[in-house]
């Protein structure tokens, strides 16, 4: 064991002075392996932060709620089966609440997309819910603020206004926004409470810190009615283990008010985020293959470039070879310093690599939070050691087995 | 005692389907601390030879001992080691390291035996101060004279205290002044009871060696010793 770590120890010496002697060379050699490791951390890290961030925004939408909409958010259902389903009616909605007896709320949301104004801030597209205020109970929000609009409020179409964190910050910089007057798509609102941060920004629009949120009543008189647009039903189960129970018997009592006979299909959807889960992780995995795959190539071409150059490093040093030979290296020990040369350079790409993955991932931190996490740095170096390794050995076997008095004869 | 006894020996290179026949039956005894030269014209198996005696190669019939130990069958490993510890080898082209300083090369016989490197690094100026390269240690070879290195790679091939040296041709890139010169370390070495084997094609190198074994086509052809060894003026060991 000493023995091999006193031939490990003086390999790396020799290592060291031959890539010192031949640095551009080492650098452009290990060019490969820099591009595979940068890529490869960047990847892990960028879908760790991605992952992190889908798990924030995902929670948002609860795992005890469903969504009765029109179609489902994903489906491979043929679009021509499902295209001529009737819209989901604020009546239906009226008896779908009645029927209903297992869920903890349920609250009806169509929503619309308005410009949004407060004295001269004005924010165009803004996603505009209506709903009532049930709703506060299946979103499960909290408040930073003031309030959400009260049932009376919200049956009686009141023109008051909920707004998302992100939508208070811009209309109201500085002053608190209870009280104020907004216009929403023209219409005064008067603006009743301003929900905390929740959300992140994954769900684009559908974060709730982008939404403003008014009584469904006003929505409907408005801006959109429930002939063009469907109405989404959100049931919240009493508790995660009672969503599938929920769900059972939401089916049933929409089925019963749509008045289909048993041999029908649903002309609906009961959505879950589990099923956003789901396509999310198909994504990503996806994605993931495609990038290993990607990575595993520019790994597998600098692989290449090293033992090209360390075929012509071992040509080159054919004397070289001849003279430790004749002196007394045994093959192992030629064998080990071409091995370690190799795995050198290939460690120093990999240390490259991961410097400039560090240093782009810190930009890439300002719009997705990400950090290079200790696994991938083991990762890194453990991809760079194995394809040094790997790489080295056949130029490595070539320069052991030659024979002391061929290799000293070359010139 | 002999440290090299060799008998019978032959090596036979195929060349492409020709057989060449680069030794015959080649028997061959020598003893501690001689100077033996062994000549002949190329082509002669000289190199063969001294490829032999050097444990570079291994003959195809014959038992070579060395030091009383049979190396003629031995694996590539073995013959490292041997190599490594009984033989200090002085080549006609320096064969030192280019990118390595004079230290460097003096020691690296001692990293392939494992000495550590404190004691390596010693021993290896040592071996430079006494072939008169004290104040060289930190040159590389392209910063030394044809000379100096020469005499870098004689102190390469002392350091491990090897059972013989063996100089291939060790005068044949010198100007004949420096190479007088090597010859005279050769001499002290001789006279410090080392034993060496000089191979060379110049008749009056090989007057300095004490025995003359002469090779022609693959077979001993004289083995006589010098009547009248020439023997050099001291070398200027600090000049």
């Amino acid at each position: 064991m000493g023995n091999l770590f006193f031939e490990i120890k003086e390999g790396l010496i020799i290592a060291f002075r031959a890539i010192r002697a031949n640095k551009a060379r080492a650098v452009l050699t290990t060019l490969g392996i820099v591009i595979g490791v940068t890529s490869v951390v960047l990847m892990s890290t960028a879908i760790k932060g991605i992952d992190t961030s889908f798990q924030n925004g995902i929670s948002s939408l609860g795992a005890d709620v469903l969504y009765i909409d029109k179609w489902a958010w994903f489906s491979n259902q043929e679009w021509w089966k499902v295209r001529r389903r009737k819209n989901i009616s604020l009546d239906e909605f009226d008896r779908f609440k009645d029927m209903a007896k297992s869920p903890l709320a349920v609250a009806p949301t169509l929503w619309t997309s308005e410009t949004v104004k407060f004295k001269e801030v004005s924010l165009e597209n803004i996603f505009v819910t209506g709903t009532t205020a049930d709703y506060v109970q299946t979103s499960n929000f909290s408040f930073s603020n003031g309030r959400f609009f009260s049932e009376i409020e919200g049956k009686a179409s009141r023109y008051n206004a909920v707004l998302g964190s992100e939508i208070a910050k811009k209309l109201f910089p500085r002053e608190n926004a209870v009280d104020k007057e907004i216009k929403v798509g023209g219409l005064n609102y008067k603006v009743v409470g301003v929900l905390d941060e929740q959300g992140s920004f994954m769900l684009g629009n559908f974060n709730p810190d982008n939404q403003v949120y008014v009584p469904i009543g006003t929505i409907l008189k408005h801006f959109v009615n429930d002939n063009i647009r469907s109405v989404t039903i959100n049931v919240r189960a009493k508790n995660t283990a009672s969503v599938e129970e929920t769900k059972e018997e939401a089916i049933g009592v929409m089925r019963k008010i749509r008045g289909l006979k048993l041999s029908e299909e649903n002309d609906f959807s009961v959505n879950q985020q589990e099923g956003l889960t789901s396509n999310y992780n198909q994504t990503v995995g996806v994605i993931q293959i495609a990038g290993f795959f990607i990575t595993g190539l520019s790994l597998f071409v600098g692989a290449i470039g090293i033992m090209n150059i360390m075929f012509v490093s071992v040509k080159e040093r054919t004397k070289e070879i001849g003279i430790r030979k004749a002196i007394g290296a045994k093959r192992r020990t030629i064998l080990m310093q071409f091995l370690l040369e190799s795995s050198v350079i290939c460690l120093l790409g990999g240390i490259i690599g991961l410097v400039i993955a560090v240093i782009l991932s810190m930009v890439i931190n300002q719009v997705l939070p990400t950090s290079v996490q200790t696994d991938a740095v083991v990762l890194a170096i453990s991809i760079s050691l194995i394809t040094g390794i790997i790489a080295g050995l056949a130029p490595a076997y070539s320069a052991a087995k030659m024979d002391p008095v061929e290799a000293l004869r070359y010139e | 005692m002999n440290i090299i006894n060799i008998e019978h020996i032959s090596k036979v290179y195929k060349v492409g389907t020709e057989e060449v026949h680069a030794l015959r039956d080649v028997t061959l005894r020598i003893d501690k601390n001689e100077y033996v030269a062994i000549m002949g014209p190329s082509g002669s198996g000289k190199s063969t030879l001294m490829n032999m005696l050097g444990c570079l190669d291994t003959p195809s019939s014959g038992i070579y001992q060395f030091n009383s130990v049979n190396v003629s069958q031995m694996s590539d490993n073995d013959l490292a080691k041997i190599r490594n510890k009984e033989i200090g080898f002085v080549f006609q082209t320096f064969n030192l390291l280019p990118r390595s300083d004079a230290l460097h090369n003096v020691e690296l016989p001692l990293i392939y035996a494992g000495v550590p490197s404190s004691e390596r690094k010693e021993r290896a100026r040592k071996a430079l101060v006494d072939v008169g390269l004290g104040d060289r240690i930190h040159h590389k070879p392209n910063e030394l004279s044809g000379g100096q290195r020469q005499r870098v790679a004689v102190a390469r091939a002392l350091v491990t205290n090897p059972s013989i040296i063996l100089a291939d041709e060790p005068t044949g890139n010198l100007d004949s002044k420096t190479g007088e010169e090597i010859m005279g370390l050769f001499n002290e070495i001789y006279e410090a009871g080392n034993t060496i084997i000089l191979v060379t094609h110049e008749e009056y190198i090989a007057e300095h060696a004490a025995r003359i074994i002469r090779i022609k086509d693959g077979y001993i052809e004289k083995d006589e010793n010098v009547q009248k060894r020439y023997i050099p003026k001291k070398s200027i060991v600090n000049e």
